[in-house]
């Protein structure tokens, strides 16, 4: 009897000290997002090599093929994603100001945007496609040798981007419950910090694809 | 320990969002300078736009500048090693 007493109490015990000290190491959790985006900028970074290599020897076809891409939306989607941006570190920072309802909506406001990225994605490569320009069309094949390399490196780079976008918007989503429910709160929140350093590098990535492929010409 | 934010001064709105203003000329100047023929200047003028953006993305959005040391000497290791596998590719593609 007394043996369950104890127990009881070294239970008890364990809980409320773990109430008033919870192990949490969000230096660790943000080394560790920060090591993840190193493979992340390894990724992107093989890809801006090959397009490099492929850049000096197909020089012209590169400019003559970039001349096709549609310059508005491709600065309009630029726009999108600096403001996403904005409103990300933003919401981090009504969070940690206690301002809840503030903070969900400033989060919202960048899963909207990186939505309407890629809606301004769907129509730009629908435009694509229907002009018969995508991944191994016949249209394509015709095509001088550089052009149909510029065109893969567009499809494999904004694609693999796009699919970030996509990603990010899922994990975004899952931070909108919890900053809700409040798991995620002003005295927790390294969770949804990490989750703004995602975002702000696929941000970075668009900031280097923007300019090498739409601005060619 | 538990808790690295609460040593921080948090980042006001009004840095962000003038950061945020910076970005946006910025795009706005590398869309107009590509407009304007300057030969093998015009990559070099976008990559240079496309760097200070980076900057001002890694430095205030990403916190680097406010965040601990150990976190600028890693960005650091990665984006030398990344220098260092662009320039001897490089030399491979142009002096091939």
């Amino acid at each position: 009897m007394s043996e369950i007493t104890t127990s009881t109490d070294i239970l008890t015990e364990e809980v409320t000290h773990e109430h008033s000290h919870v192990h949490r190491d969000d230096f660790g959790a943000k080394i560790g997002m920060w090591l993840f985006l190193f493979t992340e900028l390894l990724l992107f970074g093989g890809l801006f090599i090959l397009y490099m290599a492929y850049r000096v020897q197909y020089s012209e076809a590169f400019h003559f093929a970039a001349k096709e891409l549609n310059i508005g939306l491709g600065t309009l989607n630029t726009i999108v994603l600096l403001t996403s941006s904005l409103t990300m570190a933003l919401s981090i920072a009504a969070l940690q100001r206690h301002k809840k309802q503030l903070s969900l909506f400033l989060l919202g406001s960048t899963i909207f945007m990186a939505l309407l990225f890629m809606v301004n994605k769907y129509f730009e490569w629908s435009a694509k496609f229907s002009h018969g320009i995508f991944p191994g069309s016949a249209d394509l094949m015709d095509r001088d040798k550089g052009e149909i390399v510029f065109f893969g490196m567009y499809y494999a780079m904004t694609g693999l981007h796009g699919l970030h976008v996509i990603i990010g918007v899922i994990l975004l989503s899952f931070m909108y419950v919890f900053v809700k429910r409040g798991s995620v709160n002003p005295d927790n929140y390294i969770k949804l910090e990490n989750s703004g350093l995602y975002w702000h590098l696929v941000d970075l990535i668009w900031i280097f694809l923007f300019p090498l492929f739409y601005l060619l010409h | 320990m538990s808790n690295v934010n609460e040593h921080k001064s948090h980042v006001g709105y009004g840095r962000y969002v003038l950061i945020w203003l910076i970005l946006l000329s910025l795009t706005i100047a590398t869309v107009a300078v590509a407009g304007i023929d300057l030969g093998k200047l015009t990559l070099s003028v976008a990559l240079l736009i496309a760097a200070i953006k980076s900057a001002l993305v890694i430095n205030i959005f990403m916190h680097i500048k406010f965040d601990d040391k150990i976190f600028k000497v890693f960005l650091l290791v990665a984006l030398m090693t990344m220098l260092v596998v662009f320039v001897l590719t490089s030399t491979d593609i142009f002096f091939r």
